[in-house]
């Protein structure tokens, strides 16, 4: 079996199916769909920091662009949510092309940047001069749309997606020559690869990623603020929940995730006083132990981790 | 070389500028298919930079890099492994945590060789790197490190081949069969240069080198007529040798 399908099959089926039955076992609706879109954002992370090294500290700003978009297709357009979603996905490229020189930049000059950018989308999409457009700081209302169940289900179908590009990466020719770019750019166009194109393709694909879980994100909850959906505690949970995984994998983001948001959740409902002195320890304890993730105790005894 | 040959590579008045520094101040001369041409100076002299222009890394800011008669100044490097140039480094670059292995299929699936690209376990065998094929590259020492370097360069089927610096750093049984692999590449038709400060591994595999000083070339010729000139003695070893 190709080892493509064997990913599929016994990786992301497997993680579709417990998300989509667990709704009907559990009633915390709310956290299963924050699960599910930190499953999609921390992939979206590894797809390009995993795959070719930049740091995307403003990560958000895609989903932030994708709520939006979906909330101006439905409010001026009366777009249906799908057709919005699918727009908010487009956000996301369309704010991913325009942060492209971006990438000349490496380390932490991009993760500074990207940042900066993240915050320069929310203050633009939060001003008050907007209004008519974005409602400024006032927040949107998509009392038309809301629909948690459908809402859910398609957050699945783009969790489905963005698994589905992290196998075809960890699986192609493709995606061995990103992380070649990511070890060594100039022996990478030495090798023949276009450096730049594979960049921009990595770095539009995690900006669709994002966009589309934000316009699934801006379905689900209908009432938000500029505060809310460009809060900087995306980008930084789903590049924690990333790395604690392990990036450039399939499975280290989905433990990451799973680990990290449900200690997170965990610790929030039975001890809130403690969590962030807790959470705190754990991922510093991460990054001076684990600096390659959990995936890396395999791999370092030379096992193989999809 | 027959000088009926024409030169697959025709380096005219090249100059690389870094601030005020010319790197290169007027470089000139080529080489042929099947040719190996040694590129030899004191540090410092411009060979790097020459091979590093050549294999598109850096832009010229002066004179013309000719390929089979196509200007190839300031094009992409990826664009230039597709039109047959490859090189090596001087330190080693493989992609450290891929392994051996997945090293060479990047080459193989990107480099566009012209001919049907070469056959992955034909390349690991003839390069020793069988036994390390499936272990990250990082694991390898240095050596083995070079011999990727090389099977990377040679998966996309070069014709004109940069080597700077192979064989530095190899003990004395593998500098004769890395010379005996390169002679038998050049004998296949690839055209070679060689950037290297082991004269006698140069006299061994070369049949012509350029001596560069400054930015430019001041010699041309055999190796062994090289070292009688009174200008490369001076810029080696100092003009009160040179008499």
């Amino acid at each position: 079996m190709p080892s493509a399908l064997k990913h599929m099959l016994f990786i992301v089926a497997p993680l579709l199916a417990v998300f989509a039955v667990l709704p009907g076992v559990y009633q915390n609706h709310l956290l299963l769909f924050n699960f599910v879109i930190f499953l999609i954002l921390a992939q979206g992370v590894n797809i390009i920091y995993g795959f070719t090294g930049y740091l995307p500290f403003g990560y958000v700003g895609f989903f932030g662009a994708g709520a939006y978009g979906f909330a101006i297709l439905v409010m001026h357009y009366q777009a249906p949510a799908v057709v919005a979603v699918l727009v908010a996905g487009l956000v996301g490229v369309a704010l991913g092309l325009l942060l492209t020189p971006l990438l000349r930049l490496s380390g932490a000059y991009f993760a500074i940047a990207n940042l900066a950018a993240s915050l320069a989308v929310l203050h633009f999409v939060a001003n008050p001069a907007l209004e008519n457009i974005t409602r400024g700081p006032y927040g949107v209302s998509l009392t038309g749309t809301f629909n948690p169940t459908l809402a859910y289900t398609a957050a699945l179908v783009v969790l489905a997606l963005t698994l589905g590009a992290v196998v075809f990466l960890k699986n192609s020719r493709f995606g061995l020559a990103l992380q070649a770019v990511r070890e060594d750019a100039v022996s990478a166009s030495m090798a023949g690869v276009n450096v730049v194109r594979m960049r921009v393709i990595a770095w539009l694909v995690s900006a669709l990623v994002a966009g589309l879980a934000g316009g699934v994100y801006a379905w689900y909850v209908s009432v938000f603020y500029p505060d809310n959906v460009f809060s900087g505690e995306f980008s930084i949970f789903a590049i924690v929940f990333a790395l604690f995984g392990g990036v450039a994998s399939i499975c280290g983001p989905i433990v990451g995730v799973i680990l990290l948001y449900g200690i997170y959740n965990l610790i929030g409902f039975t001890t809130p006083q403690y969590f962030q002195l807790i959470y705190g320890l754990l991922i510093m304890g991460l990054v001076l132990f684990l600096p390659a993730g959990l995936v890396s105790l395999a791999t370092r005894r030379g096992w193989h981790v999809p | 070389m027959s000088p009926d040959t024409a030169p697959i590579l025709n380096v005219a008045k090249l100059t690389k500028r870094f601030g005020g520094f010319y790197a290169l101040d007027g470089l000139s001369f080529h080489v042929a298919a099947g040719e190996i041409l040694g590129l030899v100076g004191p540090n410092g002299s411009g060979k790097t930079t020459a091979i590093n222009v050549i294999s598109g890394l850096y832009a010229p800011d002066g004179g013309e890099v000719v390929l089979d008669g196509g200007s190839i100044g300031g094009v992409a490097s990826h664009r230039l492994v597709h039109r047959g140039i490859n090189r090596t480094f001087q330190i080693p670059k493989p992609f450290l945590s891929l392994t051996v292995r997945q090293n060479i299929e990047v080459a193989l699936a990107y480099g566009r060789a012209a001919v049907a690209p070469p056959d992955m376990a034909a390349l690991l065998d003839e390069y020793r790197l069988t036994d390390v094929a499936d272990r990250p590259a990082a694991d390898l020492n240095n050596a083995q490190q070079k011999m990727l370097d090389l099977v990377r360069a040679l998966a996309t089927r070069p014709r004109l081949l940069l080597l700077d610096e192979l064989a530095a750093g190899l003990n004395p049984a593998e500098l004769d069969w890395i010379a005996e692999r390169i002679k038998a590449l050049a004998r296949s038709g690839v055209a070679i240069i060689v950037v290297e400060h082991l004269m006698g591994f140069i006299e061994h595999i070369t049949d012509r080198v350029i001596v560069m000083n400054a930015g430019k070339e001041i010699f041309e010729g055999k190796l062994a007529v090289a070292v009688q000139v009174p200008q490369v003695i001076e810029v080696f070893l100092g003009g009160e040798h040179a008499a």
